[in-house]
């Protein structure tokens, strides 16, 4: 049995230590939100938060993530900035890879709340959109931005 | 999201639902409390708890139909979006077919086109019927009654009704055929831009697509199997050998069963079938041409255009005109393979019991998917029960239901429901690619400059051959052919080259190569805009003609091409100065009922080959706007896959098989990479056309036409690789 701390809550599963902890999400706990797209950590699609940073569930083990705060995008906070901006902006169309989108903009800008393009562009050019949001991912960034500041205020 | 809803269950509810019966000789609206066994296509459902529940037939694959068509329908009817509509997934139902298409299917940009008229009148029909059941029961005349946001009210006695309210009297009435419709100025949300419906749930992590089907979302999955498959290599491979024992001994493993697509490997759990199928250590025998590389398919189809092709069409003499013109131009063109790589990998769960089969999935084409799982069941197709989800991205691949069969066989053998999942290897390399083409143009111009003849020969690997042949005409597809040719009267609308040549011919040849294709985004119109818009940009060259005056100069006639032309020209500055080094290309095109012409701003850095797009301008007619914000985003969309196409993509082959696996070789566009794009949609009352794929085809003929601008070098062929670029550079 492993035991994963995700989304806050405490779950104890039955794999063995090299499966990637995608999987152990998706069929084990039924989190559904966080996706597939190549296993082999290029795409981004899989993304959550691990302590805080964003990973490639695909590409790391339940045994690496074991003990460590696992955060997807169920788990990201429903008044998130970047949630929010996603629908101002209707930044999704198929929508499949936003929720690693989304993951990956939220620890970029909780390390940089004001990213400047470059770093935006460090960051983001980590994941693929096939319909080619991505014009529309900038302007949610930039949303997402603002209402953070606000918020701060 | 509810799936679906059985005829049974609506039965149940009561209250006025109009749905469209659709005829091979049109369509004609009924009234479901009219006749008990009938199954409409398009619902429109009032109750009376007041809420008015569409359920589409379509899929959504991110295009925004279930938002754009439900607007149709509650525009006409008057009904209040906020308060009283809910949108629900359709199942598959005969009745759903598209008027136009003849399948209930998402392809071809069709759901607009092919549906905005039937659904107006459904829409003004239960308008129609609400306001007569309220006449009725003032005893007042209809004309005192006008429905506003779900009410009916009669101003000079100031009484109202809801529709829920009204729902049980209208539904006893005779559904009118021809409803007045509502005139433009009158409408609510059509043409205003309305929030896609299905943007929340999917930014909250809670939309369920194929992928994501399982015990716990769905009643019914207890004791699920998740499987894939070990699938061949090469084209025509089969297993010579495998350890079926060291498969089945992987915890979690289940079933190890061949089966004609694969060795399938059934388990409890995602990773335990990835580590089973693993385990199987497949031998493949070579397949039926082990020799075939990219370089083997080039050279095989650019030898096909030295081979006299099928007749397509002919019109004056083309080979007389240019033999006889002042100025003559012939260019060879390849358009390579390209793989769809929807972000959401094949999948497909099915659930096949004695008197019933359940299929779950993402899919563009339920009727597809109905006829193969009836097929391997034996079950009737009304116990077939098709359950949309949403589609992770779609680009046409989703409508050969191909991953259908393997979840029916494996649940059907096993006795379970079964997930069968496509790894993104075999997602690519066993996909059905956009469909590769060479072509051979000749041109003729007159002393003036005119085009008096063109001469086009094209080699394609056949879309319909494999899997229908009885649609290859005289040795034609045509299918491969849209954007250069398509038969009279074609439901695709106008997917022809637009130009006014008095001598045309073309001929085809079909590619003797056992690779699968299939339509993907925009099918055809890619690989043929852009040989014609590349060859047109040659053609005013030799005329010594600006690119843009060229165009119009052989579009006189063609009013909508003109005015996107011109259109796109003002807005991207057309003949004005651009900056030092950096080069401008234009290019149109038409399909599927719409216009469109994109003007390309980019660089090109000489010593890597490296293209940077600066910018692109799009100008489009589509006839009226349902929802302008997501028409916006399709043609950006459609622009940033055709530049990933135009500048990255191509399937590589080796071994007789295709090669490329994954993102780490098969290279897709990303942020940085993404040019500014404007979009300027040209105020038309023309015929309604399509949107999903009109971003597509212009595109890559606009940037091979600016770097000609900016480098003099003539590059007939994408990708537009630093490679390929510096070659033509050296050569120049």
């Amino acid at each position: 049995m492993i035991s994963l701390n995700v989304n806050g809550k405490n779950y104890a599963v039955d794999v063995s230590d090299d499966v990637p902890l995608l999987w152990v999400l998706r069929d084990h706990l039924k989190l559904m939100g966080t996706k597939y797209g190549c296993g082999i950590g290029e795409c981004g699609s899989c993304t959550v938060h691990i302590n805080g940073k964003a990973e490639r569930s695909c590409a790391i083990s339940v045994k690496e993530a074991k003990g460590k705060k696992i955060t997807t995008i169920e788990g990201l906070p429903e008044n998130h900035p970047v949630k929010k901006a996603w629908i101002q902006e209707q930044v999704v169309q198929c929508g499949y890879c936003q929720p690693g989108v989304m993951m990956q903009v939220a620890a970029l800008l909780s390390e940089k709340p004001a990213p400047t393009a470059d770093q935006i562009i460090s960051k983001m050019d980590d994941v693929i959109c096939r319909c080619g949001t991505y014009l529309r991912m900038k302007k949610g960034i930039k949303t997402a931005v603002q209402m953070t500041r606000k918020e701060g205020k | 999201m509810n799936p679906t809803i059985s005829r049974r269950s609506f039965l149940k509810i009561t209250g006025l639902t109009i749905g469209v019966s659709v005829t091979p000789f049109g369509y004609s609206l009924l009234n479901a409390a009219e006749k008990k066994d009938f199954n409409p296509n398009v619902w429109l459902h009032i109750t009376s708890d007041n809420k008015v529940t569409m359920y589409i037939g379509n899929s959504e694959m991110g295009q925004g139909v279930l938002t754009a068509q439900s607007m149709i329908i509650a525009d006409e009817l008057e009904a209040d979006w906020k308060k009283q509509v809910q949108i629900r997934q359709g199942g598959a139902n005969n009745a759903y077919k598209s008027p136009i298409l003849g399948a209930q299917i998402t392809v071809g940009s069709a759901s607009i086109r092919g549906f905005y008229e039937p659904l107006r009148k459904a829409g003004a029909a239960g308008r129609a019927m609400l306001v007569k059941a309220a006449a009725e029961t003032w005893k007042v005349p209809e004309s005192e009654c006008k429905a506003v946001l779900g009410t009916v009210k009669h101003e000079k006695s100031k009484r109202s009704l809801t529709y829920g309210q009204l729902c049980e009297k209208a539904s006893k009435l005779e559904v009118p055929q021809n409803p007045p419709l509502k005139n433009e100025s009158e409408f609510r949300y059509m043409g205003k831009p309305m929030p896609r419906v299905d943007v929340p749930e999917k930014v909250r992590g809670k939309a369920v697509y194929g992928i994501d089907v399982n015990d716990g979302n769905v009643k019914g999955l207890e004791g699920m199997l998740y499987a894939v498959l070990a699938r061949p290599p090469a084209y025509g491979a089969k297993p010579a050998s495998f350890d079926q024992a060291a498969a089945e001994k992987v915890k979690g493993v289940v079933k190890v069963m061949p089966i004609p697509m694969g060795i399938a490997v059934c388990a409890t759990s995602t990773d335990a079938a990835l580590k089973g199928k693993d385990a199987l250590k497949v031998q493949w025998d070579k397949g039926v041409l082990p020799d075939m590389d990219n370089a083997y398919v080039e050279k095989l189809m650019m030898a096909d255009l030295d081979k006299p092709g099928a007749k397509v069409h002919e019109a004056g003499d083309a080979k007389k005109a240019i033999s006889e013109a002042a100025k003559k131009v012939e260019a060879d063109y390849y358009v390579p393979c390209v793989a769809h790589a929807t972000m959401e990998p094949l999948n497909c769960t099915a659930h096949v019991q004695s008197d019933r089969c359940d299929v779950w999935g993402s899919n563009q084409n339920q009727t597809l998917c109905q006829d193969m799982a009836a097929g391997i069941t034996k079950l009737p197709p009304d116990k077939i029960h098709i359950h949309t989800t949403f589609l992770g991205c779609g680009l046409g691949r989703r409508g050969f239901t191909d991953f259908v069969p393997e979840a029916v066989i494996l649940s059907k053998a096993l006795g379970k429901p079964v997930k069968v999942m496509w790894t993104r290897e075999d997602d690519i390399k066993h996909d059905r690619f956009r469909a590769p083409m060479t072509h051979r143009i000749q041109g003729g111009l007159d002393a003036q400059g005119q085009l008096v003849g063109w001469s086009h020969k094209t080699s394609a690997i056949s879309i319909m051959k494999p899997i229908n042949p009885n649609a290859i005409k005289n040795g034609v597809d045509y299918y491969c052919l849209w954007g250069l040719w398509d038969v009279d009267n074609s439901p695709h609308w106008n997917n022809r080259i637009q130009y006014e040549i008095p001598n045309l011919y073309i001929e085809m040849l079909m590619a003797d190569l056992p690779i699968l294709c299939w339509p993907w985004r925009a099918v055809q119109n890619g690989p043929n805009a852009f040989p014609i818009e590349c060859f047109i940009d040659e053609l005013a060259h030799a005329a010594g003609k600006d690119p843009l005056e060229f165009r119009l100069q052989n579009l006189k006639n063609n009013k909508r091409a003109t005015r996107v032309l011109q259109t796109v020209a003002e807005k991207a500055g057309w003949g004005k100065p651009i900056p030092a080094g950096q080069g401008r290309g234009i290019a149109q095109h038409a399909c599927f009922g719409t216009w469109t012409a994109q003007v390309a701003d980019l660089s090109v850095d000489k010593t890597t080959g490296k293209i940077k797009v600066h910018k692109v301008v799009a100008a489009v007619d589509c006839g009226p706007v349902v929802n302008p914000g997501p028409l916006v985003e399709q043609i950006e969309s459609g622009i940033t896959i055709a530049l990933s196409t135009a500048l990255k993509e191509e399937v590589k082959f080796a071994k007789g098989g295709a090669a490329s696996t994954n993102f780490d070789q098969y290279h897709i566009i990303r942020m940085s990479e993404v040019p500014e794009i404007e979009v300027h949609m040209v105020k038309s009352t023309d015929k309604i056309g399509g949107i999903g794929e009109l971003g597509v085809p212009a595109l890559a003929p606009a940037v091979a036409n600016a770097v000609f601008n900016a480098t003099g070098a003539r590059i007939r062929r994408i990708p537009l690789t630093p490679e390929i670029v510096l070659a033509a550079l050296k050569s120049k």
